[in-house]
């Protein structure tokens, strides 16, 4: 009897047609428990690093998390891997929704795909009864089209379909896998599904998932529903709205965006707007997200209501569903001061299926590049001259990968490198290759230094948290926040938050001390490794401050849901585990000390030798070499003896070196 | 019959503030789970969301009586604009549809109110529904009595429906004789 997971995987080969429903090894949950953990293991064990993020030989993972079936709220996460192919390492977005529930209830704890179908695809899991369907008909579709034309199709309402639009088939390095509200979005997975020729897959289940003690279970969950309404009826004092409930930023709900207009950077992650919001911009953008949101939605059994359906009939687009930051990044980007032209261009963008976060940068690079007479009128021949026009133009040109759309369909690092001239220097924001979120601040902050710069996800949502991001103004206010601050690990976390100054001899970049930075970015990254394999959603724990699960409740969760008896250092053990072996997956791809920085214009006011001492601090303190590489002896500790070998035999770790 | 004190246990049902999370269902089939909270699968449970978001359609259904007969209800409401099915408003478990039944049994399902002993303050769902689209009271309403169908002759009822009552008595009459 397996409880919480399924137990079997789905193993399909798109090059040959075939599908097969494995059982999987109960001693890998123990070892990883699933979601990320399982796929990591996945990945090193069969993608060898020569394998092309293109090549059939790649695997295209899609893991339900531990706990996903179970009653654990907000427990829906779908984690999807793969090789990216803009940034050459792991890539492994994940999305909420309801498409890894239906998953696990039809019996499968993963969806594992190889191969290269000949003709468009879709695949259809209905319980036991799996098919490989013929999708020609959808070629070109929009991803919320053709779930909706594959629902009629099967006369299932209830199938969860997600899909990739026209950018995953023309194989967008930014490309998204859409799956109703939720998208599995960053580092280009939309376009290894569209190169295995994949449009879809539809699933429908209605079999048990089994929990091993559920009286304790349910009380659990219980607890954790308490905790939610007391955390809505009491919103942390003294931080701004999107930070002080539950959830992913509620950017939904809430209509004051002073701190993202004025903190957040412009254009090509530019320009900063600090005066941008008036009155009279906050009248108007009031009115406008009014009118667009229909009505707040939720993902799978969590009551968070982080999404909202968009009906905004004055826009020439259907109907569609949006969540969190996209609302703003188009219109940031593109220099206007239109929010409807931002509910307008992400609903295409999403029928399309391409990233919020990249996608706008790209194009605010493009633009960038023309004003310095990089690109040419012949580059942008038809290109309308106004600020929104022009997006819309480079959209449609870069889903299609027409003209100069197919060179900036590969991202804006790979892009620059293909224009050349100069470009370069315009590809600015990544890190790794990879388009970060345009903000540009003054103080270099220690934590988010190392976290930048180490985040195996590339992206400072997935690895930031809990611990605030800056000091709150007053001793009295931080020691009233640190009040029931009961989900830190260790006590002296308090003290690490109650010293620290906005000014002073107690204020960054020199406190948190060195130890101090490596301990609470550790803590946060490592509550980001347990949700990502129990597929719970960052949204009720890592991200948030004052989070409902936290280090302390979840081996409980784990012990009774699992039956795999785990304490918070087993629990923290395994967190080890699937970070070091995510990290070797890159490491053997050729990551080394050198990727691991933040872009040089971050922050303003840099220290170069404390950045060195942080970063060897925190390699130290992860039990990796200088090179960022986990050593022979922490790999043995962490039972990846495995891992060390292989690097041995490769001469990535050489003996004297570990 | 007599006329009797009854209590009636109410759930008003505010479609506007549902949200879609199908909580309720997760809820409900763990609770009615054997042994309790053993295991969950909404496709057992006795509250169903009709949800079609970009129809702007969330609609949260409760499982009520079996019936072997199909009907006539195609009709179509429009609500707001918004247009339903006539089947969707709907508890019944009936041959129609594959709504409120055991997915491999094809037993039918209906919604108890979680009345159990000890009594719970509230049906599980309205627990679990932190947006308040459900919300539960009690009433005292004068009512005619009764005989109570009891769950298995329910269960009996639909199975010789399916199947005929002479197999299902024979299959009894089998299970018997082996026992």
């Amino acid at each position: 009897m397996r409880y919480a997971e399924a137990g079997y995987n789905l193993e399909v080969d798109l090059s040959r047609g075939s599908i097969e429903r494995v059982e999987t090894d109960p001693k890998l949950t123990e070892l990883h428990l699933g979601g990320l953990g399982t796929n990591s293991k996945l990945l090193w064990d069969r993608v060898p690093p020569e394998v092309e993020p293109f090549s059939p030989d790649n695997l295209l993972i899609f893991s339900t998390g531990l706990l996903v079936g179970t009653p654990a709220v907000g427990a829906n996460r779908t984690i999807v891997s793969t090789i990216s192919p803009q940034t050459l390492f792991m890539a492994y977005s994940m999305m909420g929704g309801f498409w890894a529930a239906e998953l696990k209830h039809a019996g499968y704890d993963k969806v594992i795909i190889r191969g290269k179908s000949p003709d468009l695809v879709y695949l259809w899991i209905n319980n036991d009864k799996v098919e490989i369907r013929d999708a020609s008909h959808l070629q070109g579709k929009g991803a919320l089209e053709t779930a909706d034309l594959i629902t009629a199709e099967l006369n299932d309402p209830k199938a969860q379909v997600a899909a990739i639009g026209l950018a995953g088939e023309n194989k967008v390095y930014f490309a998204s896998i859409e799956q109703g509200r939720s998208s599995a979005s960053r580092q280009g997975i939309g376009a290894v599904m569209g190169s295995k020729g994949l449009k879809a897959i539809a699933v429908r289940g209605t079999k048990d998932v089994f929990v091993a003690r559920p009286a304790e279970f349910i009380e659990l969950c219980n607890d954790v529903l308490k905790y939610i309404r007391f955390r809505e009826e009491n919103p942390i004092p003294g931080v701004m709205p999107i930070l002080a409930g539950l959830g992913s930023p509620q950017e939904m709900a809430v209509y004051d965006e002073k701190w993202h207009t004025a903190s957040f950077a412009w254009g090509n992650a530019r320009v900063r707007r600090r005066n941008f919001w008036t009155e009279e911009i906050e009248e108007k953008w009031t009115n406008e997200q009014k009118e667009a949101v229909e009505r707040l939605i939720s993902c799978y059994n969590c009551p968070l209501e982080c999404g909202a359906v968009i009906d905004y009939p004055v826009l020439g687009i259907s109907k569609y569903m949006m969540k969190c930051f996209s609302k703003l990044t188009y219109t940031m980007a593109a220099l206007t001061d239109s929010l409807s032209f931002g509910f307008d261009i992400a609903g295409r963008a999403q029928e399309y299926g391409i990233d919020g976060f990249s996608a706008p940068q790209v194009m605010a690079f493009a633009v960038e590049l023309k004003e310095a007479g990089i690109l040419t009128d012949e580059d942008f021949k038809g290109c309308p001259s106004d600020k929104e026009g022009r997006f819309y133009w480079l959209l449609e040109r870069i889903v299609r990968r027409e003209g100069i759309g197919d060179i900036l369909a590969n991202g804006t690092y790979w892009a620059a490198k293909q224009i050349g001239n100069g470009a370069e220097e315009f590809a600015h924001n990544n890190i790794k290759k990879h388009e970060q979120v345009p903000i540009k601040l003054g103080m270099l902050n220690p934590i988010y230094y190392l976290m930048y710069s180490t985040g195996e996800k590339i992206n400072i949502t997935q690895i930031e948290g809990q611990f605030p991001q800056a000091p709150f103004p007053t001793r009295k206010e931080r020691e009233d926040f640190v009040k029931d601050w009961f989900q830190v690990p260790d006590e002296k976390f308090k003290e690490y938050f109650v010293n620290w100054e906005p000014r002073g001899e107690y204020s960054m970049p020199y406190y948190p001390g060195i130890e101090a930075c490596c301990e609470i970015v550790d803590w946060m990254e490592r509550m980001h490794y347990i949700d990502d394999s129990l597929g719970v959603c960052a949204g009720l724990s890592s991200f948030p401050l004052k989070p409902p699960y936290h280090i302390h409740n979840y081996p409980k969760f784990v012990s009774a849901g699992t039956g795999i008896d785990i304490d918070e250092e087993g629990l923290t053990k395994i967190a080890n585990r699937n970070r070091n072996l995510t990290r070797a997956v890159n490491i053997r791809r050729g990551m080394r000390r050198a990727d691991e920085k933040p872009p040089e214009n971050h922050w303003r006011r840099r220290f170069p030798e404390l950045e060195k001492e942080l970063l060897d601090a925190y390699y130290k303190f992860k039990g990796w070499n200088k090179e960022g590489i986990p050593t022979k002896e922490y790999l043995h500790e962490l039972d990846l003896a495995y891992v060390s070998e292989d690097f041995e035999r490769r001469g990535i770790l050489k003996n004297e070196q570990s | 019959m007599s006329k009797a004190k009854k209590t009636v246990k109410v759930i008003t049902i505010d479609i506007e503030k549902c949200n879609g999370c199908r909580a309720c269902e997760v809820i409900c089939s763990s609770y009615h789970a054997e042994p309790k909270y053993s295991s969950n699968n909404p496709a057992r449970s006795r509250i169903r969301v009709i949800r079609d978001p970009l129809k702007n359609i969330f609609l949260p259904v409760y499982a009520g009586e079996y019936t072997p007969a199909e009907c006539m209800g195609r009709n179509k409401y429009i609500i707001d604009g918004r247009e339903y099915s006539e089947c969707d408003f709907c508890r019944a478990s009936c041959p129609s549809r594959d709504a409120f039944k055991e997915p491999d049994s094809g037993l039918p399902l209906k919604c108890d109110m979680c009345e159990d002993d000890p009594t719970l303050e509230e049906p599980l769902c309205v627990q679990w529904c932190l947006a308040d689209a459900l919300v539960y009271e009690e009433r005292e309403e004068e009512a005619e009595e009764e005989p109570k169908q009891e769950d298995m002759e329910i269960g009996l009822r639909a199975l010789a429906d399916k199947y005929g009552l002479k197999e299902l008595v024979s299959a009894v009459a089998r299970m018997a004789q082996k026992e």
